[in-house]
């Protein structure tokens, strides 16, 4: 059902229409960018607007997709109109499987020994501390969309407020990390309790929108509180966290100076990647126990059917509320490691650009899946590196690619999902049958 | 009505808007008993269900429930998950409600949500794998199997609820409301879209739930059904109630047989003797 | 007094713009369920095009203003239309039946796209025009010198408004596209059944909204004189928090609840403070759906068991 109606026009058949239907295409991409790209305009330093032409880069957009149009109207003729899922032989799928089964385990043993292999190599270490950071987010926020079937669009909200209770804390009270890390991570769960109490007898898309009004006030506060939270210029010289106590810095009694080692900066890069690993699966191994247990049951049971929840006499409203205050939880731990790993935070850090980038690692991983949730943050955010020299046309292209992957595959890598409990042998459960929920 | 009533229904009025769909409606249910409800299409017997399930909020009327210690509850004070939880009263639904992506045996681990709770300590004991919660699980998992076991299913207890056949997905329907332990059962049109000898199994499950000591109320328009395992009929139209007696009696109610299929009447004794 | 009067004027013509862009988020929520994110961004796209044409007319020795605004008003509209068209097109059709997740990451993903495009087509400054409609009226002036004005722009705006959306409000109730489009929003499947083209019917949807956001893009245009890429997102939620408060899927209900988000937001800069004011929309739009899940004119939902 889903593969099917990829088919946006009709695939043309025949060179004819092939060219007919390119040409419409043109045409409206003509029409379409005829003033946005072929005038541009730009205010003077009289504040007088101007204006020139640029005919010439939108002759070669139309030409672009006068030439795509006819690609992909080949493209679909080729792979013709069965889905491609229908298309894996089966034995490729048990290969599949076979991968499947020993990649975790893989990408665990090589997560563990990147600051080994790539120790001289600070951009890959600060790259992987960056998905360990989205990682954790996407597994976090996975408790709330993915089993529970809470579709929540102001994540960063909770990320936020984790972020600046650390910072707050740290730089007013001068308060450790490690006693500052539960406390960000229960008062993010309190404002996950607090805006979810009353919001969330909502269904589907007001839950969704009135989570995304929460993460903006959040974040309109910060911007507006100045005496409290800097407003737009955030926090600076936030404390670098330290080894239980022993600092990790070139002074006498810093890490490096007790163990007799020479001093480097990239202890503390080594040290903070393993402290987001071990945080990110502190998450992951919570959450994988709370499934099993009957809490994450009544979550997965609720994202079901939820009539049939209270039927059974399950308290739908406590079970949402635990499963946005166990996500916000994790969100708020993630913020807080943000808030220690940059010295500095801002407003700017927690736009719903960023909410809505987690929610994609939720959707592209497969909803409920952990595994899924970890390959999309690494291709997401590995992807979105790629384009880091494109600056301006970064967002561009994850806006494509977000649209392109919901068409391509909608239930995202790992649709399939895995009993919490068997009798005699654990199967996984086609996606098909896997509701999404409707709060 | 005299006996050991468990449910008592007294004038119960359901208005939507300016819609009526059940007026003064009065009726009780016998301890350890099938009450079975009836009436044509319309005629407001799910509405009364809901109302006493908590899924609808009564306009007006009071229903009684009766624990066998003699503790009385008001259900129309009570609301939503509540009504299970507390009063022990369980459901189906018309148009089947599983979990479909979950498994059999998930389904009726789920039923005994409160249970497990409150072994797992409200899940900080199940978190940290402690043996209390360890115990309950086990028991929790060996009342589902004998529940799979009853209703045949033992050999599907690992798929997918959404992929069982629909005969087996009634009965699966009915084991989860028993998993909760409740004290009555409310099943909305159990036998709907059931063959013969699926319609036979699940009249053999329900006088045994019965026979086991479970309290039944039943929605049902199979009529072989009702009249062979019901102890007691309500027959309702137009949101009254127009009957009530042993299913002989109202087999033989002009009324009812007139309420059924309208004006013809040859019809309407037809269907009533197919359930004799 | 005084005061309160000239903040009534100004929310009224603010309430409009977001009436006019809520009309786009109802209608397309009614007939095919999803909150279409992009439309804030529609409506930021029809800004910037009324800017360009309007530029270029100006360039072109155009100088009668009636006669620039006619054309500006009908080339944004026309243009934004087919953006409109072509989105649903591309990102929501074929997701149409498909899990309920995945066309509204289709339509933040289409969001991300157009503000981004903008952003790389037309710069990240601030693009500002001239103001084109001057003069106004003096409706009075207290003995302390305060003044209440009703500037042109602002007779134009809610003209405008007005005039739109009596032809929308006939549309919609009596042709053929509008029947049409009511009896998708009840039942798609019917609808087709009984000969109702529902894909062109969706289509028309989108292109009336994205026509009216449009309108709504040139009258923000004209009164505050300005444009930029960003300007679709905050627009919006607020328009969308509009037709929630109005109760989503009513028409009439999508301009009453521009209006008061206008005047919310309005009285509250004048009386409280500027900065809050967007805090003041959302948190108005989480009340209402806490209290009021239906809205003001929405139908109640009666839940199915």
């Amino acid at each position: 059902m889903t593969a099917h109606s990829t088919n946006t026009a009709k695939p043309a058949t025949g060179i004819p229409a092939l060219l007919k239907s390119a040409f419409v295409n043109a045409l409206i991409a003509l029409v379409l960018f005829s003033l946005m790209i072929g005038i541009r305009t730009e205010a003077g330093s009289d504040g007088q607007l101007t204006y020139w032409t640029r005919f010439g880069e939108l002759a070669s957009l139309v030409a672009a997709v006068f030439g795509g149009s006819i690609v992909i109207d080949l493209l679909r003729q080729w792979i013709g109109p069965t889905g491609t899922e229908k298309l894996i032989p089966p034995a490729v799928q048990t290969g599949m499987s076979f991968v499947g089964r020993y990649l975790a385990p893989a990408l665990l043993i090589f997560t563990l020994l990147v600051p080994v292999i790539f120790y001289d190599q600070r951009y890959i270490l600060d790259l992987a501390i960056l998905v360990l950071t989205y990682v954790m987010l996407g597994w976090g926020l996975n408790v709330v969309v993915g089993l529970a079937g809470l579709l929540d669009l102001g994540y960063v909200a909770f990320y936020a407020v984790g972020a600046y209770s650390y910072a707050l804390l740290a730089t007013n009270f001068g308060w450790s990390f490690w006693v500052c890390l539960p406390l960000a991570g229960i008062l993010a769960a309190f404002w996950g309790v607090l805006l979810g109490f009353p919001v969330l007898r909502l269904r589907g898309d007001y839950l969704a929108i009135v989570t995304l009004a929460f993460g903006e006030i959040i974040r309109l506060v910060i911007i507006n509180w100045q005496e409290l939270t800097g407003g737009p210029n955030g926090v600076s010289s936030i404390p670098r966290p330290s080894f239980f106590g022993i600092p990790l810095d070139n002074s006498d009694n810093g890490l490096a100076a007790k163990l007799g080692i020479e001093y480097s900066p990239t202890h503390r890069i080594v040290f903070l990647f393993y402290l987001i690993l071990a945080l990110a699966l502190l998450t992951n191994w919570v959450t994988i126990r709370l499934r099993r247990l009957p809490i994450g049951r009544a979550w997965e049971a609720l994202r079901e059917d939820e009539v049939a929840c209270r039927a059974l006499g399950i308290n739908t409203t406590t079970t949402k509320l635990t499963a946005f205050a166990t996500g916000a939880m994790f969100g708020g731990f993630a913020g807080a490691f943000f808030a220690t790993r940059q010295g500095f935070i801002s407003p700017e850090s927690f736009t719903f650009q960023e909410s809505a980038l987690v929610l994609a690692i939720v959707v592209l991983g497969g909803m409920g899946s952990q595994l899924g949730v970890a390959l999309a943050a690494l291709s997401m955010i590995g992807g979105f590196e790629l384009f880091r020299s494109l600056e301006t046309y970064r967002m561009l292209v994850f806006g494509m690619a977000m649209v392109l992957i919901m068409i391509w595959r909608p239930r995202g890598l790992i649709g399939h999902r895995a009993p919490t409990v068997y009798l005699t042998k654990a199967q996984a459960i086609s996606s098909d049958l896997v509701k999404e929920g409707h709060g | 009505m005299s006996g050991d009533t468990i449910l008592s229904v007294d004038r119960l009025t359901m208005r939507f808007g300016g819609i009526v769909a059940v007026q003064d409606m009065s009726l009780a249910a016998e301890r350890k008993k099938i009450t079975a409800l009836i009436g044509p299409n319309g005629a407001g017997k799910t509405t009364v269900f809901n109302c006493i399930t908590g899924f609808y909020k009564p306009s007006g009327g009071t229903i009684r429930l009766t624990h066998d210690g003699g503790r009385v509850i008001a259900l129309e004070r009570l609301n939503d998950f509540r009504i299970a939880k507390q009063a022990k009263v369980a459901r189906t639904f018309q148009n089947i409600r599983l979990f479909p992506g979950m498994t059999a045996l998930e389904n009726l681990m789920v039923a005994q949500h409160n249970a497990l709770m409150r072994a797992s300590g409200f899940t900080f004991l199940g978190l940290v794998g402690a043996p209390v919660y360890r115990d309950a699980e086990k028991h929790a998992i060996g009342l589902a199997t004998d529940w799979l076991k009853r209703i045949n299913l033992l050999d599907r207890a690992d798929d997918a609820a959404g992929n069982l056949a629909y005969g087996d997905q009634r009965r699966l329907e009915i084991a989860r409301a028993m998993c909760t332990e409740p004290a009555l059962l409310c099943l909305d049109e159990p036998a709907a879209g059931l063959n013969a000898r699926e319609s036979a199994a699940l009249s053999e499950l329900l006088l045994s739930i019965r026979n086991d000591g479970t309290s039944i109320l039943l929605i049902e328009h199979d009529m072989s059904v009702v009249m062979e395992i019901s102890d007691h009929i309500v027959v309702m139209d137009h949101g009254v109630k127009i009957a009530e007696g042993s299913p002989r009696e109202v087999r033989d109610d002009p009324k009812v047989i007139a309420a059924y299929l309208g004006t013809d009447e040859d019809e309407a004794v037809a269907v009533m003797e197919s359930g004799s | 007094m005084d005061y309160f009067a000239q903040q009534l004027i100004n929310g009224l013509v603010l309430g409009s713009i977001y009436g006019l862009i809520a009309i786009g988020y109802t209608m397309v929520y009614g007939i095919v369920g999803m909150i279409n994110f992009a439309h804030g961004d529609i409506f930021m796209i029809g800004g910037f095009i009324a800017l360009i044409t309007f530029l270029i007319l100006v360039s072109l020795g155009l100088t009668a203003i009636p006669v620039i605004l006619l054309i500006v008003l009908l080339v944004s509209m026309a243009i934004t239309a087919l953006y409109g068209w072509t989105i649903e097109r591309v990102a929501y059709r074929p997701l149409r039946h498909s899990f309920r997740l995945a066309p509204m990451l289709s339509a933040i993903g289409m969001s991300f796209v157009l503000t981004n495009y903008s952003q790389v087509a037309q710069g990240a400054r601030v693009k500002p025009i001239p103001p084109l409609v001057t003069g106004g009226y003096t409706l009075h002036e207290s003995a302390d010198g305060f003044v209440i004005r009703l500037s042109n722009v602002q007779i134009l705006v809610v003209i405008t408004t007005i005039v739109l959306l009596a032809i929308f409000t006939w549309l919609v109730s009596r042709t053929r596209l509008g029947r049409d489009m009511r009896a998708c929003e009840q039942d798609q499947t019917m609808a087709a059944l009984l000969g109702v083209d529902v894909d062109r019917t969706i289509s028309m949807t989108f292109v009336i909204g994205a026509a009216l956001a449009a309108v709504a893009g040139l009258m923000y245009l004209l009164y505050y004189g300005l444009v930029d890429f960003f300007m679709g997102f905050v627009a919006g939620i607020k328009a969308f928090t509009a037709a929630v408060l109005g109760g989503i899927g009513s028409l009439p209900g999508a301009m009453l609840g521009g209006l008061a988000i206008g005047l919310i937001e309005t009285f509250w800069s004048a009386y409280f403070s500027v900065e809050y004011k967007d805090v003041a929309a959302f948190s108005i739009l989480i009340v209402v759906l806490i209290f009021m899940p239906t809205g003001l004119l929405g139908r109640p939902e009666v839940e199915k068991v």
